[in-house]
């Protein structure tokens, strides 16, 4: 008897958190370089909160897409070195949905605490607590879908050898509508207007990216790995 | 019909038709262009607004319209050989890339020209320029992914599955870059639309879009050969070809 | 081939005049074997002759460019979900988890069943010797060690199919009499192995059937 899709679904879940809580450093990494890259751009420019609030929504929107794109490093490659992608594509699951609740995982551990520290962030570069749950909701849903496309891009460049910024040119103009419609979002809220729009519009990215991408993500995975 | 669908995917029947009908696209094209360029450069009258600067439309537009449609048509070829594992198809895929690439940095560079004395600047960020900057991108990322791989049908099968992703996204990235840009209007910025419309600015410029299609299809005549070539390098009917050349043209068989 | 019916329904597994590129070298030229219920097909033929390649074509990791595979008759194209129950293979990497002990990656791995307890896995943990390490990380265990953990998840799996890529490499003289006597049960109870190996596995054993590659 086979497990079913809810079983397969949990048990890689609890491997990939096993696996991480053996490895904390790997995983508090995209976090730092964040918080180190968001850091730039005042250093780059003004230490006015004035004048640094404009820009705030972009910055920290770049930044988490630079902090996802470098964690996306971790997620197939090692499985495919170590030879146990091969069992998944051979086993009698989906792959599709092995890969999308893997990527799942890897966007818990590595994107939701760049979430969570995000309204520090913004308030460090000038913007109003009023925006926060804007910033929140915004990067939630926008790292989400950074992570599925993201996967896309590494799973077709998994079998190459220096494929990290290859990965990344392929990601990046795809993941450019996500970008502006996340940082539409909290430049509005910024203002005090509704950002409903714009998260709607994050949402339905979302939401296209997590119903085609996992098939990508198999059919891109089948040819790395052969 | 299918038998015809059928025999054309095969690399010898499409190397012979492609070579038939290479001039039948060549020539026509060439008039057309010529006729085009006399209709846009001379009869159509100066715009009212731009004066003589918009005649550039003439170029810049049909090669943006090439560039989406080289990008779609890549996209299905590959989409094609994906899934029924047609070998022609992915080389047509192979073969539409790099003239794609010209398309899109032409429109470009029309693009910039034209925005110089419309707006002062060689470069805005409108919403038209923009989808193009990004659309060369992705044909960029297209041919950087094909040439990471050494193994020719992994290549093949690699970018395919980029191709559709990306012409998948194509709509979105364009409607997300509209939006964008109508939400930060400039008052003096006009958008690189077209002008007055009058029906002697018009014809020329369908003219030179059909002109610029049956360019394309000249093209790819050639290039899919060379891709044929490349790909069948040690196929039998190649052998054969090659020694009938060179029998024809007298040089010693090896 | 046999030629009655009886012995037609054994046939596990065939493979048809495959034909395999790895760029421009004709590496598999028409190859054809099948395998039948309680018989183990080595492969065998000198390094880069293309075994490897030719069980990762069985298994359907590597496309082929022509010829058929079949399982139990039918084409594997339509079976594939169930070829993919009824199949266990051990590549050249060990598909474990470094970081995780063998009884992890057993329990953890995408082949588990949900019936499959901690103790099936001790067992045949501990007939191969390793039940000493079956709650260290994979980290700190030795290649042959290793090797043997990879092994106890195909030995540990109801697939009556085995495909098998240099099973015994790092493994000491008692590893390899221990994985012999996995073999010959699994052939014992009508399951069938494909193994590509330098060492003559279980010789003397009738039911080993040599396929030559040059």
């Amino acid at each position: 008897m086979v497990q079913g899709l809810g079983e397969v679904a949990w048990t890689v879940v609890v491997r990939e958190l096993k696996l991480t809580s053996r490895r904390w450093d790997q995983a508090v990494q995209p976090l730092v370089f964040f918080c180190v890259v968001t850091t730039l751009f005042p250093l780059a420019t003004t230490s006015d909160l004035a004048e640094l609030r404009h820009i705030a929504p972009g910055v920290l929107w770049v930044a988490a897409m630079l902090a996802s794109l470098l964690a996306l490093e971790s997620l197939f490659r090692p499985d495919v070195d170590d030879g146990t992608m091969e069992q998944w594509v051979l086993s009698q699951q989906p792959l599709a949905w092995l890969l999308l609740a893997k990527t799942a995982v890897h966007w818990l551990v590595t994107g939701v605490p760049l979430v969570l520290i995000s309204p520090l962030l913004a308030t460090a570069l000038g913007m109003a607590p009023e925006a926060w749950s804007t910033v929140i909701a915004s990067l939630a849903i926008g790292t989400a879908t950074l992570s599925v496309l993201g996967a896309v891009g590494a799973a077709l460049t998994v079998s190459l050898r220096r494929g990290n910024m290859l990965m990344a040119l392929l990601v990046l103009p795809l993941e450019m509508p996500v970008l502006i419609f996340g940082a539409r979002a909290i430049e509005v809220a910024s203002y005090g207007e509704n950002p409903s729009s714009s998260l709607m519009l994050l949402t339905a990215v979302l939401l296209f990216s997590v119903s085609l991408g996992p098939f990508a993500m198999a059919q891109a995975m089948r040819i790395g790995i052969e | 019909m299918w038998t015809w669908f059928h025999k054309l995917a095969s690399p010898p029947y499409a190397y012979d038709v492609a070579g038939k009908c290479q001039p039948w696209f060549w020539w026509p094209s060439l008039i057309l262009m010529a006729v085009s360029a006399y209709g846009g450069l001379v009869l159509a009258p100066p715009d009212y607004q731009q004066k003589d600067a918009f005649r550039i439309i003439y170029v810049h537009a049909p090669s943006a319209w090439m560039s989406l449609f080289v990008y779609s048509t890549m996209a299905i070829a590959a989409g094609v050989g994906l899934i029924w594992r047609i070998k022609l198809a992915h080389a047509f895929a192979a073969a539409c890339a790099p003239i794609g690439v010209w398309f899109t940095g032409l429109a470009l560079i029309t693009g910039s020209v034209w925005g110089k004395p419309m707006w002062g600047t060689w470069w805005a960020w409108d919403p038209r320029l923009t989808s193009e900057l990004i659309l060369l991108f992705l044909y960029l990322g297209y041919l950087s992914l094909r040439s990471s791989f050494e193994d020719i049908s992994r290549a093949d099968r690699a970018s395919a599955v980029l191709a559709v992703v990306g012409v998948v996204n194509v709509p979105i990235i364009h409607y997300s870059v509209i939006w964008w840009n109508s939400l930060h209007q400039g008052p003096s910025v006009t958008k690189t639309g077209a002008p007055t419309i009058d029906p002697s600015m018009l014809w020329p410029l369908f003219c030179m879009i059909v002109a610029f299609m049956l360019f394309f299809a000249a093209v790819m005549c050639d290039r899919l050969r060379a891709e044929i070539l490349k790909r069948e390098r040690s196929a039998k009917w190649l052998m054969k070809e090659v020694a009938v050349a060179h029998e024809r043209d007298g040089v010693p068989n090896v | 081939m046999g030629s009655n019916a009886s012995q037609a329904a054994q046939v596990l597994f065939e493979a048809r005049a495959l034909h395999l590129w790895r760029g421009d070298h004709h590496l598999l030229r028409g190859v054809s074997f099948a395998v039948q219920r309680a018989e183990l097909v080595q492969v065998v033929g000198r390094n880069g002759v293309g075994k490897t390649s030719l069980l990762r074509a069985a298994c359907g990791l590597l496309p082929v460019e022509a010829g058929e595979l079949f399982w139990q008759g039918q084409l594997l194209g339509r079976v594939h979900d169930e070829f993919n129950g009824a199949l266990a293979y051990l590549g050249h990497a060990n598909a474990l988890k470094a970081d995780l002990t063998p009884l992890e990656n057993l329990k953890l791995g995408v082949h588990a069943t949900p019936h499959d307890g901690t103790q099936k896995f001790e067992k045949v943990l501990d007939a191969l010797g390793v039940a000493a390490c079956a709650r260290l990380p994979v980290r700190v265990l030795s290649q042959g060690q290793r090797r043997r953990v990879a092994l106890a998840r195909v030995f540990a799996s109801n697939a009556p199919l085995w495909i098998l890529d240099e099973p015994i490499t790092n493994l000491d003289a008692d590893g390899v009499g221990r994985v012999e006597h996995f073999l010959a049960e699994h052939l014992n109870g009508g399951g069938a192995i494909i193994a590509a190996a330098h060492q003559r596995l279980l010789q003397n054993d009738a039911r080993v059937r040599s396929l030559e590659l040059n």
